[in-house]
């Protein structure tokens, strides 16, 4: 896939991820991030995917997939096993997001999480003004037939992070094809965040903690 | 959709039994195959069995198909399961039948022999060929019947590494088995983990639950019962025709799953009863004839050695399972399926629960199947695919030529 066709949320996970790191998707899909990942950076890659269409595909990709669902695979991984987890748009799709970031902060060095904003503009203007549930590009499902179980936006997870001792480390906030820079939880789209657990990532190599905060 | 094989085609390859009228001519597999022979361990070097035991001289009896590269680097060992032989694909001159994986193996099939050098050998203990309990005695001039040493998933494993020592073949690009055989598959991966570079692990577990025993044990018992077993000394004389025949009908009640048993057996037509207490369905039919048809091909003693065999599997040896898998070097792909009630998805996943702890790079896929434990040979379009792209991957990975090439990500 030539780059300029690469999509801006992959763009950031591939600015972030380590030359030959070992990277876990959870929820991997057809395996498109983590084909990238392996072509790009060298990565080893494991996806673990519910979806067995998608581990079809996924292994079309030569790439190695757990048929399992998230909510309940990641017990069996021993500590710190991989430098990143990736949780990109299925962290709102989880049963249990809160057990599965704890876990994956475990399983993982650090772990990469990418969500639609519920906070929008284009969604705050159709609850307040058609009194509708939105459906805005980043969240394009009728309330009957959406795959996400939680909805959360920027703030919202910021305030998680703070709340449970999380260091977040860098953020990506994507608009309509753009990276937004102010106001990311009334323009962006999608948020993607880098973070670790605070205890153990104490002092730090990379950027400081919350940078690049949005107020 | 998903494409289902037709459910009377379905019905003929129970467990192996593949019945497909194709002529040999005008198929476009791999038409006709011959059986070969390797004999080793001529006395004094027999072979030192798990339990101790020493036999020899014994005979392997295998086929190839495709063609070893000059690197011998394409070779793939197939593992049959409980009652099947060393003829996995191909004719038989005269047969209509081909063998037991013929969907799997072959020019561009899953197991593509273009490509890759495909083996499959009849297991020590079994009746195929191979040195069995109905093999005769060279110390005695006798079959052995009983004195034939107990045997092991183990010793099974390491008749194949002596023929692919004998096949001057360093190391295996896969292995590959479903049911027992994903048990060898797991003991290869163990026992000799720089002799291979992946292996494809199918609807099988670590060791058998009581569950999975107590049914095996019903065979053994049936066959045992039998007025003509004589203590296994039947050679020569009547076979324990009706409890070997009671064996595999409790064996194909629990290839079947609940579901497809529903779909394929309905009221018999007619007023015709084998006897008087049948309940007039065709399940009764379909099982005696399964049953009648076993006895044909399979020796009762080789049945009750190798189920015993199967039942004490474990792969870990009664260690930490921990230990046993950090040996492993290769690349796992584990298949189960979602109807299978006599291997669970859940002992696949014991399985992959290992691999994960350790980090063996592992694949692993719940194929969404109606047709129980059979499924692992009727879903051949699914098990295609995985199989396929696993294997593709592993051999561009090592470097072993073929049309494909470049591995082409599909992004």
């Amino acid at each position: 896939m030539p780059s300029e066709t690469v999509p801006l949320e992959y763009r950031a996970i591939l600015h972030w991820i380590r030359h030959g790191s070992s990277v876990l998707d959870l929820g991997c899909g057809d395996g498109a991030l983590l084909a990238l990942l392996v072509r790009e950076k060298n990565v080893k890659a494991q996806g673990i995917e519910i979806d067995e269409r998608s581990i079809h595909q996924c292994v079309a990709r030569g790439l190695s997939v757990f048929h399992e669902d998230i909510d309940r695979g990641l017990s069996d991984y021993s500590d710190r096993s991989f430098d990143y987890v990736v949780l990109n748009q299925s962290f709102q799709q989880v049963k249990q997001p809160d057990i599965v970031l704890q876990e994956a902060l475990g399983v993982g060095k650090k772990v990469i999480v990418g969500f639609p904003n519920f906070a929008h503009y284009l969604a705050r203007l159709q609850i307040f003004f058609k009194g509708i549930t939105p459906v805005t590009p980043s969240l394009p499902y009728e309330w009957h037939d959406t795959p996400n179980l939680h909805f959360l936006s920027i703030l919202d997870f910021i305030a998680y992070c703070r709340q449970r001792e999380i260091k977040i480390e860098d953020s990506a906030f994507i608009g309509q094809n753009r990276i937004i820079k102010i106001f990311p939880n009334l323009f962006a789209l999608v948020a993607i965040f880098l973070i670790s657990p605070l205890k153990s990532g104490g002092r730090s190599n990379g950027p400081s903690i919350w940078k690049n905060i949005p107020r | 959709m998903k494409k289902k094989p037709n459910v009377k085609q379905a019905a003929n390859k129970s467990a192996g039994i593949l019945v497909k009228r194709v002529d040999a001519n005008k198929d476009n597999g791999l038409g006709i195959v011959q059986k070969n022979y390797f004999k080793f361990a001529l006395p004094p070097g027999e072979l030192i069995l798990e339990s101790g035991e020493k036999l020899g001289p014994i005979i392997v009896a295998y086929e190839t198909y495709g063609r070893l590269n000059e690197q011998r680097s394409n070779a793939i060992v197939i593992l049959h399961a409980l009652s099947g032989d060393a003829h996995a694909a191909g004719f038989h001159k005269g047969d209509k039948e081909p063998g037991w994986w013929d969907d799997m193996i072959g020019p561009g099939k899953a197991f593509d022999t273009n490509r890759y050098f495909v083996i499959c050998s009849n297991v020590l203990g079994g009746c195929k060929g191979s040195t069995g309990p109905s093999t005769v005695n060279p110390k005695t001039g006798k079959k052995y019947g009983l004195d034939f040493p107990i045997i092991s998933i183990s010793d099974m494993v390491k008749v194949q590494k002596q023929l692919i020592d004998h096949l001057k073949i360093d190391q295996l690009l896969s292995v590959a088995g479903g049911s027992m055989g994903g048990m060898q598959a797991l003991e290869w991966l163990t026992a000799y983990p720089d002799r291979l570079k992946s292996a494809i692990v199918i609807a099988t577990a670590l060791k058998h639950s009581p569950q999975q025993i107590a049914f095996h044990e019903v065979g053994r018992q049936t066959i045992m019962a039998d007025p003509h077993w004589k203590d296994g000394h039947y050679y020569g004389g009547r076979i324990p025709a009706k409890g070997l025949a009671v064996a595999r009908m409790i064996g194909h009640i629990t290839y079947m799953s609940e579901i497809s048993m529903a779909e394929k057996f309905g009221r018999r037509p007619g007023d015709e009863k084998p006897h008087k207490f049948s309940a007039g369905s065709e399940v009764e039919d379909y099982l005696q004839n399964r049953g009648d048809h076993f006895v044909k091909r399979f020796d009762a003693n080789s049945y009750l050695y190798i189920t015993r065999a199967i039942d004490s599997f474990d792969v870990s040896r009664g260690k930490d399972l921990y230990e046993v898998f950090k040996r492993i070097k290769s690349k796992v792909l584990v298949l189960a399926f979602k109807s299978d009630w006599l291997y669970p998805a859940t002992q696949s996943r014991e399985i992959v629960r290992a691999c994960k702890l350790v980090g063996v790079d592992t694949t692993y896929c719940e194929i969404d199947s109606t047709y129980g434990h059979d499924a692992f040979l009727l879903e051949v379009d699914e098990e295609t695919h995985l199989v396929k792209h696993f294997l593709q991957r592993v051999s561009v990975e090592n470097g072993v030529r073929g049309k494909y090439g470049v591995m082409e990500y599909a992004i």
